[in-house]
């Protein structure tokens, strides 16, 4: 593969153009220049996303925006410390749900189930749920927590969230296991290991840094969630209760609200807000992408 | 990569006193049962969880569908809050509408950027573009819709909703098509376009991985007997990964249907039908979220049965992407 490209332009330099028929050489210009705008129209489109929030971000960053509490309509300054705080207990929440689900149905995939009837059907599934759309887990999430509990609550945030990490966890951790050789297994068994002996200290060591990954994937996906919170944990401009009952504050439907807001203030703190958010995302797929690369080369 | 020496004390030790617990002492064997149970369990909710979503959609929805009919509801154009009339067609219409744009949009650049990446970029640029397509696909949807919202949709109105308008008002189909009576910039198209960006990178990564699984071989003999590139996509990539590439396009698709924030910021949130693509819509998602907090009674009933409705559409075509992705795997 590495060496089809290296060779590729010194060939094509070479190639008697005069004997190609006109609308070939037309047809294939085309195309190239079609797929080099295309790919230049996906990589701007990222750039002036990028550019745009941390533009509007920046020069509305200020410390505050991390020791106040989110400002009431119409009054001067703020901050989005309850947000902040409320969004990391929300996804915490997620991924604690979610981690001890996501890595042992995956486990059962790889190390269980493999071929069975039960494990393709819910393979098959999960790659259903995993692009499911978010609001519909919200609704699933209300009729379930919400309406039964008398009200919003930071818990059914927090499974909400949960519901969608799952998939993530489940996908990574099985392809993640399915590399690890099977040599390794047999040798943890033939020493008189019994299986669950051989998948927690033998395949699941092994993986390790692969599940890892599959985790911080979820996180990245669930920290910038607003549908499924939108009816679960709501909003709340003070600070929640300890008990996580009625509203929880949380950075993504805070953004909603204040960038949709008439005050100028609560625009800001909405840019403020969504380069936090998509600062903490890029960077963990970034850090994701690479410990992935690490595991796959290795 | 074991304990050994823990295991090799227990098996010794083991050994002496009774041989058959050597290999299988039983609080070894009670955690491995509950290991593999706890295992199981959670792989059953995996799909508990599907089927809780299908209950309660139809649970919550059952009320509006037994009031008004199940093709009622869906082709009623009323959602009259004050008489408690509720109709689904402008938001179906509107979801299907913003998604077939998006796909419109979305599925040449998507193409595009697979076959730049797979065939024309040289290997340093390789890595570098695939890791911002991928970026792409992980910025929240959110920010999708405060950049359509500020950013894009002043400058669609400015450059073109006002001057498209302007050249084809009056003229038939096109005028009532492509007319904006308020060119404030947000729409259907808006909201296509938006979608469009969002699923460039799922359909762009997918075909990606399907073109670089075709064999080298098949490629090269096709340059070998004097193939252009583009000869080379048509007439060999194409018929080697179609089937897996309407796969893909079809994830794009469901993927399109279900989005809410962004579109919510975008689509104008009209509750009318218009025949314009540049007029303000609503779909599905966006009128959830618009209205479900301050519903009460038949009108909630009402928006979880659209929901019900998103939910069948979405996942018919999810069902059926992941059928063809997945049958090209195999072979």
């Amino acid at each position: 593969m590495t060496t089809v490209p290296a060779a590729r332009p010194t060939t094509e330099a070479e190639i008697p153009w005069g004997r190609v028929r006109p609308q070939r050489q037309l047809a294939d210009k085309t195309m190239k220049v079609v797929c080099i705008v295309s790919t230049a129209i996906g990589v701007f489109v990222l750039g002036w996303i990028l550019g745009m929030l941390a533009w509007q971000g920046l020069t509305s960053l200020s410390p505050r925006v991390f020791t106040q509490v989110m400002p009431g309509p119409g009054s001067e300054g703020g901050g989005l410390a309850n947000a902040i705080v409320g969004s990391l207990i929300l996804t915490f929440l997620g991924i604690a749900v979610a981690t001890p689900v996501g890595v042992l149905a995956g486990t059962y995939l790889a190390e269980y189930g493999k071929t069975s009837k039960l494990a393709e059907v819910v393979r098959f599934i999960n790659d259903i749920l995993l692009s499911a759309p978010s609001i519909l887990i919200g609704l699933f999430v209300y009729t379930l927590m919400v309406q039964p509990m008398g009200g919003y609550s930071g818990w059914a945030g927090g499974v909400a969230l949960a519901i969608i990490a799952t998939p993530v966890i489940v996908r990574t951790t099985e392809d993640m296991l399915r590399l690890v050789p099977n040599t390794l297994r047999e040798a943890g068994a033939a020493l008189g290991a019994p299986p669950a002996h051989v998948i927690i200290n033998i395949s699941w060591r092994a993986a390790r840094a692969g599940i890892v990954t599959g985790i911080l994937l979820a996180m990245a996906r669930i920290a910038g969630e607003t549908a499924p919170l939108l009816f679960t944990a709501l909003n709340n401009t003070f600070w929640f209760r300890p008990d996580l009952f009625g509203g929880v504050s949380n950075l993504p439907v805070t953004i909603y609200q204040f960038a949709l807001s008439p005050y100028p203030n609560w625009q800001e703190l909405a840019w403020a807000g969504a380069l936090l958010i998509t600062v903490t995302i890029l960077g963990l797929s970034v850090v994701a992408r690479f410990l992935i690369k690490k595991e796959v080369s290795r | 990569m074991i304990e050994e020496g823990r295991l090799a004390t227990l098996t010794e030790e083991a050994a002496i006193a009774r041989p058959r617990d050597a290999i299988r002492p039983s609080s070894l064997a009670t955690i491995d049962r509950v290991f593999r149970f706890a295992s199981y369990a959670c792989t059953l909710l995996v799909l508990l969880v599907l089927l809780g979503i299908i209950g309660s959609m139809v649970y919550g929805g059952w009320p509006a569908f037994r009031e008004f009919g199940f093709l009622g509801f869906l082709s009623s154009s009323t959602w009259d809050v004050n008489n408690d009339q509720y109709g689904a067609w402008p938001a179906v219409a509107g979801t299907l509408a913003s998604a077939g744009l998006a796909l419109l949009i979305g599925v040449p650049i998507s193409l595009g950027i697979a076959v730049y990446l797979t065939q024309l970029s040289p290997g340093w640029l390789k890595g570098p573009v695939s890791t911002a397509i991928e970026l792409l696909a992980a910025v929240p949807s959110i920010i999708y819709g405060m950049w359509g919202l500020f950013v894009f949709a002043p400058l669609f109105a400015r450059f073109v909703q006002v001057p498209v308008s302007n050249v084809v008002e009056g003229l038939p189909i096109v005028g009532t098509l492509l007319y904006a009576r308020v060119p404030s910039g947000v729409g259907i198209l808006t909201a296509g376009i938006i979608l469009a960006l969002m699923i460039i990178p799922f359909i762009a990564s997918v075909t990606r991985d399907m073109l670089d699984q075709i064999p080298t071989v098949l490629r090269e003999s096709a340059y070998g007997i004097g193939c252009t590139t583009w000869e080379v996509v048509r007439h060999v990539l194409v018929p080697q990964a179609g089937v897996s590439i309407i796969g893909a396009i079809m994830l794009g698709l469901g993927r399109a249907l279900g989005e809410t924030m962004a579109v919510t910021f975008v689509v104008g949130n009209a509750n009318r039908l218009s025949g314009s693509i540049f007029d303000p819509g609503s779909t599905i998602a966006s009128r959830i979220a618009n209205e479900f907090n301050e519903a009460i009674g038949m009108q909630l009933n009402a928006l979880i049965a659209l929901g019900c409705i998103l939910f069948l559409v979405t996942f018919a075509v999810l069902i059926v992407a992941r059928i063809l992705v997945s049958r090209v795997k195999v072979h």
